[in-house]
């Protein structure tokens, strides 16, 4: 089982885009995966239709009162499950403070998941706090989404040395740019030049498009309702960009 | 089917068939509404077995599912969870029979490969459905339920066609919404909840079920006061029924054991006529004991050899002198043996001879009738466990530490044929003495069995040196590790022939003299 996570400090940057198509593009290539929705906005839940409600909310979560096990819901696509969000994730700084080593608390909660699911994608809320510590420690791949501009690329680099820091598993980071503005020379210019310098940076690019914004009007992944888009397209070649960096071998046969 | 799913029988006044889902999607139900699923299909299954049934025993189906270009190897558990899945390489549809060991290696093969042993995999029903597909959803119009229409046609082992079935299949977290679903299927006329399985539904749409075997001895229902005659035959007819149901198997060589169990009803045969042959009429027992004894030693040398195969992996991890590739031109030899073996087998049971006995066979004994001065099966049950038990303990009785091999050999003999008599007419007795009684048994028969095999094959294993030196194909390493396997089975006759004093007196001993005196009283009535 691989943990794949999108994280930016940043908001509305394509994290919710992102984890939302490429858990919809591992499922369709055979995969059993788990999205977590950790953001208490709930995009990612609006999105498969599924109500943001957790019963015993976060806390019941983390504490390990209520096992992950009850709260997961099937989305209406095959292998792809969803643990919803809920509004009391906005805390779950203050109960991963009181949590034994609240920065791999993450990682020990979705350990016994490894026999049910080939890959989890956490689609993290936008912040710094313990919660993104704990995802970063936990995830085998940091999906970064970056608007091109030189400020991003900055907080890639804050970022790339945080994680350096880590004793024992760091998560690969692979960098993508994300909401291209097609009329903005310093986004092309940037979105071109960068990968071909930068490992850490995908080929793939994910332009701003409308069809994408059309999510929420659908409640569907692009890659569902119009798997011809230009849309589509960059997501499926970004999925394959992150299968290969995630080491994800072939869908697993499945085992209970 | 999915854990928690309900699933439905469809009679022709609610459609049978996809058009339920029509009435289905233009009834009104309050917080549920419905979406198309996918388009009709064709889904091909093949659901898979051990001829013994050991998957069924154990509470597992597996099942090949084509559809839709994409073909699955599915492994449920008893209440519809799936436990493996598997996708044969370049998604064709694996062929059948096949060994676990020919699965490709992965979860599924770790799951089965303890259960089905040595036996094969080979189909107990093939089926093609058109599936019909309907989606229940909620305020959100988020799917909460997936319904299927299957109307199936059975191929295998017979056509036939099944009535429609409806599964309602919950969404993970959705559960009370697909009960829902179902309550308001299950209100519907025509149409009647089933928990049985779609396999169950599949061969029952051929009038057979999920477990059929052919006859058992032991299945037999026996009363004490049947005529001995009567229950002889009926015991006979199903050991035939065994026979006749492995021949197919062994003569395609499908798995080593069609050929074992074949042989093991054969040997029930002889020892029920040489034991009990008196109960049968005049001359008939005599008549067809040589034939019994040809098919006996017609099955010997492939069964011998099998044995040998089967160990191979064994002995060649235990070497320890040995590498073990030095073993392989000793195991080809084996392998050629085997199939000159099997060619002779396939002849034997293609033969006239073998077609006149069991017709013959099987004729004779539906034309027994109880004789005039009758002793009751019960008697008959009595009188030769008594006398076998006896036999055995004054053959065991005489064995000390420098008898000859070939007296532990008879006493293995007796002690089988007295356990064949336990078991044969084990509905007369007690069930839990019958057990604890054949427990004892068995224990001793473990220590003479082991001693008698590790006999044998130490002197194959000369007889087969011998034979490859003459015919140059055994190199000097491949004798000398031959030659570490004769010293151990050497040696595994020494630890056999020290445990038999200890297994004997117990067997000899008081509580397991009472315990078969008990059964053959009971047996008498």
């Amino acid at each position: 089982m691989k943990i794949l996570a999108t994280y930016n400090i940043k908001g509305g940057v394509g994290k919710t885009a992102t984890a939302v198509n490429l858990g919809y593009l591992a499922a369709r290539d055979g995969y059993r995966v788990l999205l977590w929705d950790l953001d208490p906005q709930g995009a990612a839940s609006f999105l498969f239709r599924i109500k943001p409600r957790v019963k015993g909310g976060g806390k019941a979560l983390i504490r390990g009162r209520r096992a992950i096990d009850d709260a997961i819901k099937g989305t209406d696509y095959d292998r792809l499950d969803l643990l919803p969000a809920d509004f009391t994730y906005r805390n779950l700084d203050l109960v991963l403070d009181a949590a034994k080593q609240p920065a791999r608390r993450l990682a020990s909660l979705l350990a016994p998941l490894r026999a049910e699911y080939d890959a989890i994608v956490l689609d993290c809320p936008p912040s710094i706090s313990l919660l993104s510590e704990s995802v970063l420690h936990a995830a085998d791949l940091l999906l970064v989404p970056l608007i091109p501009t030189t400020l991003s690329v900055r907080t890639l680099d804050q970022l790339t040395n945080f994680v350096a820091g880590f004793n024992g598993h760091r998560p690969v980071i692979l960098a993508f740019f994300s909401m291209i503005d097609r009329r903005k020379r310093l986004h092309l210019q940037i979105a071109q030049d960068l990968p071909a310098q930068r490992s850490d940076i995908a080929a793939t690019a994910i332009p701003a498009l409308s069809i994408i914004e059309q999510m929420s009007v659908n409640r569907a992944p692009v890659t569902a309702f119009a798997p011809r888009s230009v849309a589509a397209r960059q997501y499926r070649a970004l999925w394959q960009e992150a299968r290969a960096r995630a080491a994800l071998g072939e869908p697993s046969r499945a085992t209970g | 089917m999915p854990f928690g799913s309900r699933e439905f029988v469809l009679s022709e006044v609610a459609g049978a068939g996809s058009d339920v889902l029509q009435v289905l999607a233009d009834t009104a139900s309050d917080g549920l509404g419905w979406a198309n699923g996918s388009a009709a299909h064709t889904r091909r299954r093949t659901w898979l077995d051990t001829f013994d049934w050991l998957l069924h025993r154990a509470g597992l189906t597996l099942e090949q599912v084509a559809s839709g270009g994409r073909v699955e190897l599915v492994l449920t558990g008893r209440n519809g969870e799936v436990l493996a899945t598997e996708q044969p390489p370049a998604g064709r549809r694996l062929s059948w029979p096949r060994l676990v060991s020919e699965l490709p290696d992965g979860p599924l093969r770790a799951r089965l490969q303890p259960v089905a042993g040595v036996r094969a995999l080979l189909p107990v029903a093939r089926a093609v459905s058109k599936v019909g597909e309907l989606h229940a959803v909620n305020s959100d119009a988020k799917t909460v339920a997936r319904l299927a229409v299957d109307r199936m046609a059975v191929t295998f082992p017979a056509k036939a066609t099944a009535p429609a079935r409806l599964t309602v299949a919950p969404v993970r977290g959705y559960q009370s919404q697909a009960d829902k679903v179902g309550r308001v299927i299950a209100a519907m006329p025509g149409v009647r909840a089933d928990n049985g399985s779609l396999l169950e539904a599949a061969l029952a749409a051929v009038g057979r079920q999920v477990g059929d075997l052919p006859g058992k001895p032991t299945g037999v229902h026996l009363t004490s006061s049947m005529p001995a005659a009567t229950a002889m035959a009926a015991i006979l007819t199903a050991l035939l029924d065994v026979i006749e149901a492995n021949v197919p198997g062994t003569v395609k060589d499908i798995d080593t054991e069609f050929l074992h169990d074949l042989r093991v009803a054969v040997r029930w045969t002889r020892s029920a006529l040489k034991l009990c042959g008196s109960a049968l009429p005049a001359g008939l027992a005599s008549a067809y004991r040589p034939e019994f004894r040809w098919l006996g030693d017609l099955t010997t040398p492939a069964r011998d050899l099998d044995v040998y195969l089967l160990g191979y992996p064994g002995m060649a991890a235990g070497l320890v002198g040995a590498a073990e590739g030095d073993l392989i031109p000793f195991r080809e030899q084996l392998e050629r043996s085997r199939a000159d073996a099997q060619r002779r087998l396939t002849a034997g049971l293609r033969s006239a001879r073998f077609g006149r006995l069991r017709i013959g066979w099987r004729a004779a004994l539906a034309d027994v009738r109880p004789a005039r001065r009758r002793p009751t099966v019960g008697q008959l049950a009595d009188a030769r466990i008594t006398a076998a038990h006896r036999q055995a303990l004054r053959t065991g009785g005489h064995i000390t530490a420098s008898s000859p091999a070939q007296s532990l050999h008879d006493l293995r003999k007796r002690c089988k044929e007295l356990r064949y008599l336990v078991e044969m007419f084990g509905s007369l007795h007690d069930p839990r003495q019958r057990s604890q009684a054949v427990r004892e048994l068995k224990a001793l028969q473990d220590c003479l069995g082991e001693f008698q095999d590790a006999e044998v094959q130490r002197n194959e294993i000369r007889a087969f040196a011998g034979q490859m030196l003459e015919q140059h194909t055994a190199p000097a390493e491949t004798l000398l590790a031959m030659g570490e396997i004769a010293a151990s089975m050497a040696q595994r006759q020494i630890m056999a022939r020290a445990q038999f004093e200890g297994r004997f007196a117990d067997f000899a001993g008081p509580a397991s003299q009472a315990r078969l005196a008990a059964l053959a009283r009971t047996a008498a009535g």
